[in-house]
């Protein structure tokens, strides 16, 4: 096995290129995750089920298909119906929309945890419906699921590579390009492989820490 | 859509479920083999374990695919046909998040259970195969379930390689046909078809173990989708 230093800090340059991709990938998507995710966990709990079932239909139908197929589609149907965006843009949304069929849940299960008696505190007090929402249930619901919704937002990370497939140049699309063009895989891939140990090492740290913050 | 395309997307499936249950298989392998050797009392061999898990759960799957095909080769002078290539990246990766759920089972079998196995002086291997493993089994399974769809999604990425799976067959049929709405939707419903048979499989099986240790299926909804939330991606308890 040959391992070439020069190879790594030729690809350097490439690499913080597509770690700054990766990153904005991984925060936009995460933005769309965490505000999708909230508004089908609240379109669960409307009273007619002419809204549940569809809800619940399309996210278990994107919760248990590819998200690799997930983004052909949007990539390639898109354009053919007249909608044209970027590729980073199109990874964005589908990571977005892929991973809001899971924080959904955790909202869900977030919001389920919330004493009965604040419910009923809520009705006694005569809040409206929305003010109940917004002051009583959601602040006590999202302050406990947030560690859950780190957890995916590093499982996240691990799925952005699959953008390299629509040809957004992040860390792995990067890495590939400078191995097509100079015949060295060993070195790049190896490198983004650490990478990609070293930050989500790093995230789950500073996961633990704010989970401590929020229990004590 | 003609008769040889459908031919095309056939063998893809075949090649999908192939793959699903080879690398399933060595997921399974890894899972039970890490997952009891971190409850070893040797603290060097729980060191290596953990240290296993760490590093496969890190990086992305799709990373380890391009490594496995790429770096390997070169590095040791040997290359895996694609089939056995994606396997042991999918069934390493995977098999990494398995033995989470391994860890996490045995550890929530009742104390008493290790300490009556420790009074009838059982080695530890019989307290593990006799005493653990058989409660600890059912508990497993809809965690491994959720797995196994993650598994399944997972495998779509070796279409990327190149490989000719259900993913990469369709794209072949969409560049014949240029339609591309049409295939990719046949393409998610296909999917979505095989997972959901997967889970149905999954639940009966879970009942018909449950059963062996004289225990009811995990009932309701609420507390099957939350244990998937805690079990994908990065586990609950132990953060990547």
């Amino acid at each position: 096995m040959k391992w070439d230093w020069n190879a790594v800090s030729d690809f350097m340059p490439h690499f913080w290129d597509g770690l700054l991709v990766t990153l904005q990938a991984l925060a936009l998507g995460s933005l769309i995750s965490f505000a999708l995710g909230l508004v089908w966990a609240l379109l669960m709990r409307t009273p007619t089920r002419w809204v549940r079932w569809p809800v619940g239909v399309v996210t278990e139908f994107v919760r248990n298909t590819p998200l690799l197929v997930q983004l052909f589609f949007l990539f390639y149907v898109l354009p053919e119906w007249g909608v044209t965006f970027s590729a980073l843009t199109t990874g964005v949304f589908a990571i977005g929309l892929h991973y809001s069929t899971y924080t959904m849940q955790v909202y869900r299960a977030g919001i389920e945890a919330v004493p009965a008696g604040q419910w009923e505190a809520a009705t006694a007090l005569n809040l409206p419906r929305v003010r109940t929402w917004q002051v009583v249930i959601l602040p006590q619901a999202i302050r406990r699921v947030i560690p859950a919704l780190g957890n995916y937002v590093i499982a996240m990370l691990k799925d952005t590579p699959l953008l390299m497939a629509i040809t957004v140049l992040e860390m792995l699309g990067q890495a590939r390009l400078y191995s097509q063009e100079h015949f060295q895989f060993t070195e790049p891939l190896t490198v983004i492989g650490v990478a990609f140990i070293v930050i989500s090492c790093l995230a789950s740290l500073l996961l633990r820490a704010l989970e401590r913050r929020l229990v004590h | 859509m003609t008769s040889g395309l459908w031919d095309l997307v056939l063998k893809g499936i075949w090649t999908t479920i192939q793959l699903l249950v080879f690398s399933a298989l060595l997921a399974a392998a890894v899972s039970f083999v890490v997952g009891v050797a971190r409850t070893h009392r040797r603290w060097i061999v729980r060191f290596l374990a953990g240290f296993y898990t760490e590093v496969f759960r890190g990086t992305s799957a799709l990373v380890m695919i391009f490594w496995v095909f790429f770096v390997l080769p070169p590095a040791f002078g040997w290359q895996l046909v694609p089939m056995w290539a994606g396997t042991l990246a999918l069934g390493l990766t995977y098999g990494a998040y398995g033995s989470e759920i391994v860890r996490g089972a045995l550890k929530a079998v009742d104390p008493a259970q290790q300490e009556g196995g420790i009074a009838l002086s059982f080695t530890p291997w019989q307290r593990m195969r006799l005493i653990l493993l058989p409660q600890a089994v059912p508990e497993m399974i809809p965690p491994f379930s959720n797995l196994l769809i993650e598994l399944l999604k997972g495998t779509a990425l070796v279409s990327v390689m190149g490989m000719g799976d259900l993913a990469f067959s369709a794209n072949l049929v969409r560049l014949a046909l240029q339609e591309s709405a049409e295939i990719y939707t046949y393409l998610l419903l296909i999917y979505f078809v095989i997972a959901f048979l997967l889970t149905r499989v999954m639940r009966g099986l879970e009942k018909k173990l449950k059963a062996g240790v004289g225990k009811a299926p995990q009932r309701g909804v609420a507390a099957h989708e939350l244990k998937r939330a805690e079990t994908t991606g990065v586990s609950g308890g132990g953060v990547a």
